[in-house]
């Protein structure tokens, strides 16, 4: 029981695991490495090899075509940090981001504080919630692109029913990224959703059995016992989160037909449009390498965070 | 190493069910609490509320369904009913079904996510074993060399991925879809701490019978984390068969391509039928909505476990 709850604690938290020293034989270090080698071998190849790589290529002005390949110093770094495109793109994808977590944390939450009651249903209610998480980018982006289809599209018809004034959706640049965060927040807040339904029922019923002795309803128990226990799922859950949110490409490029506008285009859309739009494999590694130093910078800020919380 | 010690064969597995799992109906299973009456007036806004996200959260896709089974005309009419003007029909359906190249890519889906499933689930699982219960030099910095590496988004990784399947002549291939979605760091972590949590005894009793390393592994270890590898094996799946971004660069022969894939290309070709669209939308929908129906637990579980490294 405790070695779990140690394991539920360390994926929710990361934390170090235990090495316990033992005694090391030759024979060992073989078998160990034997053990090991097919899961080095696919890490080398296909992880570590390729950062290396692609280090190497944000300098040269390699092409897809082969051409070039020469070393050009920083300049790819110094053309993507002056790029306008490159700080739309970069501005989009944290726009986005902000949009899409806090409805994707709030309405999780909901949804698993009430499904968490126990009402009749259970199976049905975790269908509804999490089947869209299910399904292929393309079969989401296919129904939403239908939903918003300004004339015959089910988005209208309910503003007409509202009395509200039919919008364009998709074809307008003022709307296009609110209907990519409705559709993601549709598509992916039941993977929310469930993480936060574990963290609920992992908080012992003796709590809730107690609480209502004393006389606490089920509105004084959630905020008292529930909301307070969720605080290391939430920042699991956000930073999750923030890290899906910022990785956006697969949705925003294929409800927008592949198209590309300036108000949708996030950063992973750009490095796929230099690398293989116009073909500059150079230019498009050093992207890729300011989207990854942005990613590392939130990975070492929540690291911060969690540690300060700890002590705490 | 007295055989007292053993912890019953069952328990490792009940544990982990219980911490990990979300329990189906604990609330309802639980005695009703003094005071706590069936039908009080919160219980039946929570239940409305409930009811309602519900019904927003499937009307996407039973509209779907619904002008999947209507009439191109009436599809495309706007108007807003659940049946079309001509009455339901599975036309639709019958002009997907007989383009054939769905079939192609429903395979080529199916057994590049099972590839990428097994082979994952394989090479993880041993480097976890290792990294739980044997001793080797270099073994805590290499731990973190790999814990590390969980941060690295794949998209990043497209550029010098694509360039090394260039060079391996692999662009074009099943196998270039597949290996590099094989290196899962964040699975060699889970499978560590579960393997951490297995009582060693087991083990110990077992070498002192002369078994070796692998035969432990094979036959100790392995059945008694069944209920992880599930966990693992469901949430890789589901990841390899909906992958978008990597299949879509790395295949252009329409014979090779997977289902996400396969379909962006003929929605491209005609967008404005809108019967057929939504057809295939359901169609590629269903399998893992079957799957889901009959593996809810199990997916339930590997979400809650495996959520740490999915992204």
């Amino acid at each position: 029981m405790t070695a779990t709850a140690t394991t539920t604690r360390a994926i929710v938290t990361g934390g170090a695991s235990d090495f316990r020293p033992r005694r090391t034989g030759s024979r060992e270090q073989l078998i160990s490495w034997a053990f090991l080698a097919p899961f080095l071998i696919a890490f080398v190849l296909f992880l570590a090899w390729p950062i290396i790589h692609g280090i190497y290529l944000s300098f040269t002005d390699q092409s897809l075509t082969g051409a070039g390949g020469g070393f050009v110093g920083f300049a790819n770094y110094a053309e993507a940090l002056t790029d306008p495109i490159m700080w739309q793109s970069m501005g989009n994808t944290v726009w986005f981001t902000l949009l899409s977590t806090v409805p994707l944390i709030v309405v999780a939450l909901l949804m698993a504080a009430l499904v968490d009651r126990g009402l009749p249903g259970q199976w049905l209610w975790r269908l509804s919630f999490f089947m869209p998480y299910l399904l292929a980018s393309t079969v989401i982006s296919q129904i939403w692109v239908w939903i918003f289809n300004p004339q015959i599209g089910a988005a209208n018809n309910i503003l007409k029913f509202f009395g509200l004034e039919p919008l364009a959706w998709l074809q307008n640049p003022e709307t296009n990224m609110l209907s990519i965060v409705i559709a993601t927040v549709w598509w992916t807040v039941g993977f929310n959703f469930l993480l936060y339904l574990a963290a609920m029922q992992n908080i012992p019923p003796q709590q809730y059995e107690a609480a209502s002795l004393d006389g606490a309803g089920a509105w004084r128990q959630f905020w008292s016992i529930t909301l307070p226990q969720l605080g290391p799922a939430t920042v699991l859950i956000l930073i999750l989160q923030i890290l899906a949110s910022l990785k956006l490409f697969d949705q925003a490029y294929q409800m927008l037909g592949g198209v590309a506008s300036d108000t949708t285009r996030s950063i992973v859309q750009y490095i796929y449009e230099a690398g293989f739009v116009s073909y500059r494999f150079g230019y498009s590694a050093a992207i890729s390498y300011v989207f990854f130093a942005l990613i590392v910078i939130i990975g070492v800020a929540q690291a911060l965070i969690t540690r300060r919380k700890k002590e705490q | 190493m007295s055989s007292t010690t053993l912890v019953p064969t069952g328990a490792p597995n009940d544990d982990h069910t219980r911490t990990l799992t979300v329990p189906k109906n604990r609330r309802t299973a639980r005695p009703k609490l003094p005071g706590q009456k069936a039908f009080s007036p919160l219980r039946v806004a929570a239940f409305v509320v409930l009811a309602l996200l519900a019904i927003g959260w499937l009307l996407p896709f039973l509209w779907a369904v619904a002008t999947a089974f209507k009439t191109e005309t009436d599809a495309a009419s706007g108007d807003p009913g659940w049946i079309g003007a001509t009455g339901p029909t599975i036309e639709a359906f019958v002009a997907i079904l007989s383009q054939g190249n769905v079939y192609i890519w429903a395979w080529n889906s199916l057994w590049t996510a099972l590839a990428v499933t097994l082979i994952t689930l394989t090479i993880s699982a041993l480097a976890a074993y290792a990294f739980s219960r044997l001793d080797f030099t270099g073994r805590k910095w290499l731990f973190v060399v790999i814990i590390a590496s969980i941060v690295v988004p794949p998209q990043v990784l497209i550029i010098p991925l694509f360039y090394e399947m260039l060079a391996f002549n692999l662009i074009d291939t099943h196998w270039g879809l597949i290996l590099p979605q094989v290196v899962a760091p964040a699975m060699v972590f889970i499978l560590k701490r579960f393997f951490d949590a297995v009582p060693i005894e087991l083990e110990e009793a077992a070498r002192v019978d002369g078994a070796s390393r692998l035969r432990v592994f094979w036959s100790i270890v392995l059945p008694l984390s069944r209920p992880i590898l599930a966990s693992v094996a469901i949430f890789v799946f589901i990841g390899a068969w909906n992958n978008f971004l990597w299949p879509f660069l790395v295949i252009n022969d329409t014979t090779l391509m997977t289902l996400p894939v396969g379909l962006q290309t003929v929605i491209s070709a005609y967008g404005v039928q809108y019967a057929q669209v939504m057809a295939q939308a359901v169609l590629a929908a269903l399998p893992l909505i079957i799957v889901f129906l009959i593996f809810q637990k199990q997916i339930v579980k590997g979400v809650a476990t495996s959520g740490f490294g999915g992204q």
